[in-house]
């Protein structure tokens, strides 16, 4: 079975697949910077910036099916947004007979633009980068290595712990367990303790794993492509493309 | 050859877990260089806390033990590690780095080998259990009988003197344990198997013994110890139906 992260990459060797994955990091967080600190009002700088993600997404490979799909990730901040012009005060308009605030429909759009391409910068990440470079990336950028070894792990784990979820869910089913009110969640709460022993205790047997190979306490470091030059220049290109349209922006 | 240390001595080690529970009891055996030994016995008899001790993960309490000549203590337990490579029961507590070809460097790694040094660890020892397809996949992405051969590959990287194995061929379909039992018997290292694969145990291995209760029962030929169906008995050991150790020809010593 694969786990979600499996869904997220695009197999594929374009251009932006063959970036070091710590550029990759840097330039969509730069990106993302850049967007955030775009003022609302700069429709234009919106726009060019949504060109910038797209164009990423197309070299990445994403279908527009595939693309939309995965927007759908933004739709709890999206359902949240929709809400603001209707409650929001100020001045109002009138839009199919229904009064909407001014003001909340800037507040609205803001909130929707952003995590839309904020959105669209990770999934072009996502989409190009298996977990295990972005976590090797973390590592290159110096983020602490008791972090990265976290995120290793729990990217390792992940699934692993899932499926015994599973099981143990599947377990209770057979022996007739229906939770349909929440008296009924008893079993489910100790099962989650008896989950979290078990967790533990392979982390015990991982960590006499690692031991048994000479492991000393921090992560050895291994052979990797570090970064070239033009990889920092082409993803720090959109970086500096949204940072440059924010800073236009507010100049003007 | 007649100063050549003993692959592995263990000496009258006694262990109990903090909890007070009695695992080994005044255990002795020794283990020729290029030795192939299975160690035989019911669940909880100490089978596997005898090999978390042969490098050094539990630590010693009482006794002693030696490895080529070298006795385990806090000093020289980074060496001991690589000469012993274990092989652990669940084959994903030991695979646990995002990639199979960062998880076979992980133990070249620690031992502080150069980037080139560990890659040719990676080839050769995938190439020796016959995965180096696997180099980019994830470990768990892998089928029951793959992982245990990665597995392997982990611990051949070290180049270990001595290979201990915790039931290699436990929840494996009958072809992968045809293949994992080839792949053992291909690689020339003093080995230490643990299991309740008895036919296993009688095609790999000259010699078996048996330990229960924490002590060593049995030490003799493989042949030997499973034509003794009380002795078997006695520790819970059974042959599978219709199986003779008599009617199947003795593996060269």
């Amino acid at each position: 079975m694969a786990g979600a992260h499996q869904h997220l990459l695009l197999p594929g060797t374009s251009p932006i697949h063959r970036l070091a994955p710590e550029a990759k990091i840097v330039g969509a967080f730069l990106f993302a910077v850049g967007v955030s600190i775009t003022p609302r009002t700069a429709v234009w700088a919106f726009a060019l910036n949504a060109v910038v993600v797209a164009l990423a997404m197309r070299i990445t490979g994403y279908r527009v099916r595939q693309a939309v799909v995965r927007f759908a990730a933004v739709l709890p901040f999206v359902g949240f947004a929709l809400f603001i012009p209707l409650i929001a005060g100020g001045d109002q308009t009138q839009v199919l007979g229904i009064g909407l605030s001014i003001e909340g429909l800037w507040a609205s759009w803001n909130v929707i633009a952003k995590a839309t391409l904020g959105t669209g910068a990770s999934l072009v990440l996502a989409g190009s980068t298996p977990i295990p470079d972005v976590v090797r990336g973390l590592g290159r950028l110096r983020v602490p290595t008791v972090i990265v070894s976290i995120v290793a792990f729990m990217f390792r784990y992940l699934d692993l712990i899932v499926e015994e979820m599973a099981r143990v869910r599947v377990a209770m089913t057979a022996r007739g367990h229906d939770p349909r009110w929440l008296w009924q969640a008893k079993p489910i709460a100790t099962s989650a303790g008896a989950m979290f022993v078990r967790s533990y205790e392979r982390g015990e047997r991982v960590h006499g794993a690692m031991l048994a190979r000479g492991f000393t306490g921090t992560m050895p470091q291994m052979d990797h492509r570090a970064a070239t030059l033009s990889d920092w220049l082409l993803s720090a290109a959109a970086g500096a493309i949204s940072l440059s349209l924010a800073t236009l922006a507010l100049l003007t | 050859m007649h100063s050549t240390p003993e692959s592995v001595a263990v000496e009258d080690l006694t262990f109990s877990y903090p909890n007070g529970h009695a695992v080994l009891d005044q255990l002795s055996m020794t283990v020729k260089p290029g030795e192939k030994v299975a160690l035989l016995g019911p669940n909880g008899a100490g089978k596997t806390t005898l090999a978390l001790h042969l490098n050094g993960v539990l630590e010693l309490q009482a006794g002693s033990i030696k490895v080529n000549g070298i006795p385990i203590n806090e000093d020289n337990l980074s060496e001991i590690r690589r000469r012993v490579g274990m092989v652990f029961q669940n084959a994903d507590d030991q695979l646990f780095m995002p990639t199979v070809r960062e998880d076979v460097a992980f133990g070249p790694a620690n031992l502080g080998l150069t980037k080139e040094q560990q890659a040719e660890r990676v080839r050769e020892a995938l190439d020796a259990v016959d995965a180096i397809d696997f180099v980019d996949r994830t470990p768990h992405h892998l089928s029951g009988g793959e992982k245990r051969r990665v597995a392997i590959a982990t611990v051949l990287a070290m180049h270990p003197d001595v290979l201990v194995l915790d039931e290699p061929t436990s929840g494996l379909d009958p072809f992968g344990r045809r293949e994992l039992a080839n792949l053992l018997k291909s690689l020339d290292l003093t080995q230490l198997v643990i299991t309740h694969d008895l036919p296993l145990a009688l095609e790999l291995c000259p010699r078996s013994v048996i330990i229960s209760n924490g002590r060593v029962v049995a030490d003799g030929p493989t042949p030997e110890v499973l034509a003794d169906s009380q002795l078997l008995a006695a520790h819970r050991l059974e042959l599978p139906y219709g199986f003779s150790p008599a009617a199947i020809a003795q593996p060269e010593p």
